[in-house]
């Protein structure tokens, strides 16, 4: 098992409004927007720098949609900025007229994503999100998993042309990728080679999934661990490679279970390549107040429950083998 | 162009909707016959549109519209006017207007950008969203130093999707004082009339209330009426207010049996109704 380290905890919503700072200093057509939350979406800097190119649009999302659609038609690249619940769900028909069948280059980028949201609870805990987003077309999905990923994303996608939805969160997680990444739309990032079994995971999962690799090293079993940050579109090539060497699966996400990351999997493998997937998500609940460790602990969304899924997923395997 | 001539134009255009209509067997007539005095006078006097033109005498659309008046349809519905008039002012050949809510076609049941139609520059249909798309083009526009004006077209049903009062505050906000909208205030939605599926009560007062200079043209189908307002309009630029024509108009304008009446919002003519309808309207610059 490949050794990551971290030296810092920090959360994945400040590698976005650093993001933001490089963005407002290098790219003059990029222009913020954001409904009443400048401060926990960390747009502070940008604003410092920039502001004229920052719109404060108030507690009013689906207006501020529809203003950073118009602001894409005249050249602009608009990032319009709130919490994940009330950047998907609320303004979802915005989303789908105005920028996506519109084909306005707007990003909507999104913190407090999930769970991990803590103290709030359910009614601010989204994890419906990249359900709708990835059901929408011509939309890409990305969900970052710590400051550094998100940091390279948020620059990245400024130089794509066409609608993204980037999905980030509250809490401080531990920063272990690498500061200078690059990221690349459609590309997953191997963090482990391993023959045993394909663990897939994004955003937050994805720490909690290098200390299940950990556990299950331990244990002699050699898991191989993806990382998907563009959840669509999917990188396909990666996860078929993987789960053919493997023959098992088993995914992670801060998300439900319908229509997230493991279902862009099941669907994938159910085509091409018929495997045992255990799925780590919410199973059809909403979550609830509580410390975001509290929360992910109480959902079965950490390293202790990807193990467990690892165990029943290569059991599974294990049975099919036997047949053969 | 010349008083007479747009006058003209709005004959052939009332004719063109009801062909369409009449063609695909669905589609919007009444509210497009009603503000047809609006658009025209808008594209073909009001508006400072660029005038390049393509080698097959098209106009060159730039969807940014950088320098040039802009134009958002809101209430998306009426698209065989928005269509009528794109044709007629050069933006496509007249002669696609027969493909109008047919398959393969780039005029689709609502305006859309996904089949490249040009003149088009968001997709509308969904209502609310346009005013907080002009909106967003009317600051950018200030943001660039560009001192063309931005105008939209909403419904007055329309003014019941709270995403309107959202926009009409966010524009009062930054002064956006390039940005004239135009409400078609005809009184009349798909349920029956607006004071008794929903009342808008006094718009005047609503839009004023939210920092608005309101402008109300009593006569929404009179051509000289409307011209003069948008002069009026433009004057106010640099007040530091965003501007609303509250447009009185007649839902199904021009055709006897289509007036008076929320019946034809969304219906076609028959054969026998087209022809009666026709024979309202003088043929004026040739049917496509």
């Amino acid at each position: 098992m490949k050794k990551y380290t971290y030296t810092e905890k920090k959360d994945t919503r400040s590698g976005f409004g650093a993001g933001m700072a490089e963005l407002g200093k290098g790219n003059p057509n990029v222009v913020a927007l954001c409904a009443d939350l400048v401060a926990s979406l960390k747009l502070d800097a940008f604003i410092k720098d920039n502001p004229d190119r920052f719109i404060q649009c108030g507690i009013a999302e689906a207006n501020m949609i529809g203003v950073a659609a118009g602001m894409a038609v005249t050249g602009f690249i608009p990032y319009a900025t709130t919490f994940a619940n009330f950047g998907s769900g609320r303004v979802y028909d915005q989303i789908r007229q105005s920028v996506a069948y519109s084909g306005t280059n707007v990003k909507i980028c999104v913190s407090h994503a999930g769970l991990t949201l803590g103290e709030d609870g359910a009614t601010h805990q989204i994890l419906e999100d990249i359900a709708m987003m990835r059901a929408m077309p011509g939309m890409t999905v990305i969900n970052t998993c710590d400051y550094n990923q998100t940091k390279a994303a948020t620059i990245a996608i400024a130089n794509y042309n066409g609608p993204v939805y980037l999905r980030f969160g509250r809490p401080v997680v531990p920063v272990f990728t690498h500061p200078n990444q690059t990221f690349e739309i459609g590309k997953a990032w191997m963090v482990n080679e391993g023959t045993d079994v394909t663990i897939i995971a994004t955003g937050h999962l994805v720490w909690e999934a290098i200390q299940a690799g950990e556990l299950l090293a331990a244990a002699g079993i050699d898991a191989e661990i993806i990382n998907i940050h563009p959840i669509k579109p999917l990188d396909e090539t990666a996860i078929l490679q993987s789960v053919a060497k493997t023959g098992c699966v088993v995914t992670a996400e801060e998300h439900q279970l319908n229509g997230g990351l493991g279902d862009a999997v099941c669907q994938l493998l159910s085509c091409n390549l018929p495997s045992p997937v255990e799925m780590i998500g919410v199973n059809n609940s909403f979550g609830e107040s509580g410390t975001p460790a509290q929360l992910m602990e109480k959902y079965g969304l950490n390293a202790a429950a990807i193990v467990q899924a690892v165990q029943q997923a290569m059991k599974r395997k294990a049975l099919i083998e036997n047949l053969v | 162009m010349k008083f007479n001539d747009i006058n003209d134009m709005t004959t052939q255009v009332r004719r063109d909707i009801v062909r369409m209509v009449h063609g695909a067997q669905s589609g919007h007539p009444g509210g497009s016959l009603g503000c047809t005095e609006i658009v025209a006078a808008l594209y073909f006097n009001t508006m400072n549109i660029k005038e390049e033109r393509n080698s097959d005498g098209l106009l060159n659309f730039s969807r940014a519209g950088i320098g040039e008046d802009v134009f958002f349809l809101s209430n998306g519905h009426i698209s065989p006017l928005f269509y009528s008039i794109l044709s007629r002012r050069g933006y496509f050949p007249v002669s696609e207007l027969a493909t109008f809510r047919k398959i393969n076609s780039r005029l689709q049941g609502h305006p859309a950008t996904h089949e490249h139609l040009p003149g088009v520059r968001v997709a509308s249909g969904s209502l609310g969203q346009g005013l907080s798309v002009a909106c967003g083009v009317a600051k950018s526009k200030k943001l660039k130093g560009d001192n063309s004006f931005v105008y939209v077209l909403m419904g007055d049903g329309e003014q019941q999707e709270g995403q309107i009062w959202e926009a009409v505050q966010f524009a009062a906000h930054y002064e956006l004082d390039n940005l004239i909208a135009i409400v078609d205030w005809n009184k009349q939605q798909i349920d029956g009339p607006t004071e008794k599926v929903m009342s808008n009560k006094d718009l005047t007062l609503k839009y004023q209330a939210f920092g608005w200079a309101a402008m109300l043209l009593e006569k929404g189908n009179d051509l000289q009426e409307v011209i003069r307002t948008f002069d009026e309009a433009k004057k106010l630029a640099g007040s530091g207010r965003p501007i609303v024509i509250l447009a009185k108009t007649e839902m199904g304008y021009g055709i006897d049996y289509m007036m008076g009446t929320h019946k034809w919002h969304g219906a076609a003519p028959n054969d026998e109704q087209l022809q009666k309808a026709l024979a309202q309207l003088p043929e004026t610059l040739g049917d496509y």
